[in-house]
């Protein structure tokens, strides 16, 4: 019975806790991974059954008895093997991850504002920041089983403080590199950023992989708390290896006229799932959700949002658009609650999805529950092949069908990176595209 | 240049075209009139190679010696064949720049000519864009994406300037434009009448015809050329109206 062996799983991770030690982290942070465990023992492990994982078939994941990682890996990763990765022109602060934890020697830190704060979580706790103290642990809600394994497993991740009032000009790029280490092991990255009232940041978040034969489970959990005034634009990009699984929980929430633009990529890896959850919780905040998933062969994706208005005069904005090719599974959903006392919100959705094969699946549902009743909400969702009369088109100009395949396809994807304001991240996806559909350096 | 004998084409079962016959020689410039629903769209889609349409087998369609009706809608283009369409699909994501590059390479490869890189192109289709009025963003928005009626339908007059085609089949390029939108395509259109290229102008309104003045004019009724003439045949139709040619076509029956 799958459940026993989930049962099972559920006991051999919380037996390698103990291997975490006592590894003298502050009482308060202790405390994050002692609420941490009790709710992991609380939480069903994801199962069909369970409304939130109906469509999402995880049973690998939950199968598969990981290794918890709770010391770095060794690597030899150069300098240069790193920078393939960057973004910035050099003025960036780019920091990198490996294997979870915070490798200084490849990152770039430079010159910030006063009193910002990028640096890896491990070292923030250790050196008791008030900041940090102050919100872990705080943002992420009852999301389930591995958000709490993540919490008991609490160790590193980035750590980003934006104090009120101070704009972060060029942005931060943070890198999650996975090297090629022991098959199935996971990694509990827990990432904390803080906007203060009237703060600004970009914040591009990048996982990748150094091999695509490694089996091996990234379980993230992103705190993001955007203080009054706040604007925070929030850049997720998944590039995991082709045997790599990503499970992330991002939540956050939002303080009075506050304003978030989230964009998440899911391009690669075998299992990709991205909840997120935002709560607008004071008047006047706004959110704006778009994403982009590329999806083929028997690869997973799973995109659950989440939004909350606890307030009134509130928005929120979901875009998504996905090919889906192959023997591909897709799952959207679209949830938005809005409270008796949210009036006045303003919520709209969409998720179109290109069908390039019979045989991929999606399934996209928006959940709209509305216990107010003066708002605006609208929802919809489309599935289709490339339409003909475009095809037709393309063929009219002298380009074949196989080429305005690819042409289409691509354009369909670029048209959601074009939105993203920030040019090197906008460039790269690009590329990647390019590369993925072979439509060969047209763009100028 | 073109020779069209007895093309009978259908849709669903519904025969549409019933029979035409046109020469079209090179340097010509034919336009084509008639009321709504008389088969000048579909004439125009045929032609292109558009796969909705059944086309008879007895039909014979030739283009610059080969056999139009045998090549799929690709090498059409390629072989010099243009349709500027009556309603340009906008296209998310492709910017017209790579779209034309694309389409430009494919013809040139075909003819067995070098593909032109992203800079000798960008010389290219800034010269051709003087040649319709457009601002140099054109370039780089995405295809008819978010544009207006009149900047679709001068699109369409770019990509003709850039493709340089053989005979280009304008499908109610005037349609839903105004005087000045109207004036820039057609002075786009004159500026690339040459010897060697012949138009096929379709269009409802006798108004283009003071623009693009036509060698000939036919007029389409019920899938059938019911009168051909020379540019009078617009005035006179102008002023009597299509239910002149609906009465001298029941009166002929």
């Amino acid at each position: 019975m799958a459940n026993a062996i989930a049962e099972t799983n559920k006991s051999h991770y919380l037996a390698s806790l103990k291997q975490l030690g006592a590894d003298g982290l502050p009482a308060w942070a202790e405390a994050i991974r002692r609420e941490g465990e009790a709710r992991f023992r609380a939480a069903p492990m994801p199962h069909p059954k369970l409304e939130e994982w109906r469509q999402t078939n995880v049973s690998d994941i939950v199968n598969t008895a990981y290794t918890s990682l709770v010391t770095p890996t060794t690597h030899n990763i150069t300098p240069d093997a790193a920078d393939g990765h960057f973004l910035g022109d050099g003025s960036w602060t780019e920091l990198v991850f490996v294997d979870g934890y915070y490798a200084p020697g490849l990152s770039r830190t430079r010159a910030l504002p006063d009193g910002v704060r990028v640096a890896g979580l491990g070292e923030a706790i250790a050196a008791g920041d008030a900041v940090a103290k102050e919100h872990l642990g705080t943002v992420l809600g009852k999301r389930g089983a591995f958000p709490a394994l993540n919490s008991a497993f609490l160790q590193d991740g980035i750590f980003i403080h934006v104090p009120a009032n101070t704009v972060l000009k060029t942005p931060v790029h943070v890198l999650f590199l996975t090297t090629a280490r022991p098959a199935d092991t996971v990694s509990h990255i827990r990432n904390l950023v803080v906007l203060g009232e009237s703060a600004e940041a970009t914040v591009t978040m990048t996982y990748a992989a150094l091999s695509d034969t490694t089996p091996y489970l990234n379980n993230v959990v992103d705190e993001v708390v955007l203080g009054p005034n706040g604007h925070l634009q929030w850049h997720k990009i998944v590039r995991e290896g082709a045997e790599g699984k990503h499970l992330a929980t991002t939540e956050i929430i939002q303080a009075r006229d506050s304003r978030l633009e989230s964009f998440t990529a899911a391009l690669t890896g075998k299992v990709s799932r991205n909840q997120l959850c935002v709560r607008l919780v004071e008047e006047g905040a706004s959110c704006s959700l778009t994403g982009l998933y590329i999806n083929n062969d028997t690869r997973l994706i799973d995109n659950a949002l989440d939004i909350t208005h606890a307030a009134p005069h509130c928005s929120s904005r979901i875009a998504y658009k996905g090919v889906l090719d192959g023997r591909s599974k897709t799952v959207f959903t679209g949830k938005v609650n809005v409270a008796r006392d949210a009036q006045q919100t303003d919520s709209d959705q969409l998720s179109n999805n290109l069908l390039l094969s019979d045989t991929a699946t999606i399934d996209a549902k928006p959940q709209l529950e509305i216990y107010a009743d003066d708002v605006k909400c609208t929802h919809g969702a489309t599935v289709g092949a490339p339409p003909e009369e475009i095809i037709f088109y393309f063929r009219s100009r002298g380009i074949g069908e196989e080429a305005a395949r690819a042409m289409l396809t691509f354009g369909f994807a670029e048209a959601v990176v074009a939105e993203i304001e920030e040019t090197a991240l906008r460039d790269s996806l690009t590329r990647h595209l390019e590369a993925v559909f072979r439509v060969g350096g047209h763009s100028t | 240049m073109l020779e069209i004998r007895n093309l009978k084409a259908s849709v669903d079962g519904n025969p549409i075209l019933q029979g035409i016959d046109l020469s079209v020689q090179a340097g010509e410039v034919h336009a084509i009139m008639g009321p709504n629903g008389s088969g000048k769209s579909t004439l125009a889609q045929v032609l292109a190679g558009h796969q909705a349409y059944e086309v008879d087998g007895a039909s014979r369609v030739s283009f610059l010696g080969d056999d139009l009706l045998e090549l799929p809608a690709e090498e059409r283009a390629r072989a010099g064949l243009f349709l500027a369409f009556q309603y340009p699909v906008e296209i998310a994501g492709i910017t017209n720049a790579s779209f034309l590059q694309a389409a430009l390479n494919e013809t040139r490869k075909s003819r067995g000519l070098e593909e032109l890189d992203s800079f000798d192109f960008r010389e290219v289709l800034e010269e051709k864009m003087k040649l319709v009025e457009m601002k140099a963003d054109f370039a780089d928005r995405f295809v008819n994406y978010g544009f207006s009626g009149g900047e679709k339908k001068r699109n369409e007059i770019l990509q003709l300037a850039v493709l340089e085609p053989r005979l280009a089949i304008l499908d109610e390029t005037d349609s839903g434009l105004d005087i000045d939108a109207l004036r820039i395509v057609a002075n786009g259109v004159n500026k690339l009448r040459s010897p060697n290229r012949s138009f096929i102008v379709v269009t409802h309104y006798q108004r283009l015809l003071d623009y693009i003045v036509p060698d000939y004019v036919h007029i389409l009724y019920k899938g059938r050329i019911v009168k051909s003439g020379t540019k009078d045949l617009a005035l006179e139709l102008e002023e009597k109206g299509y239910d002149w040619i609906r009465e001298e076509t029941a009166a002929a029956l």
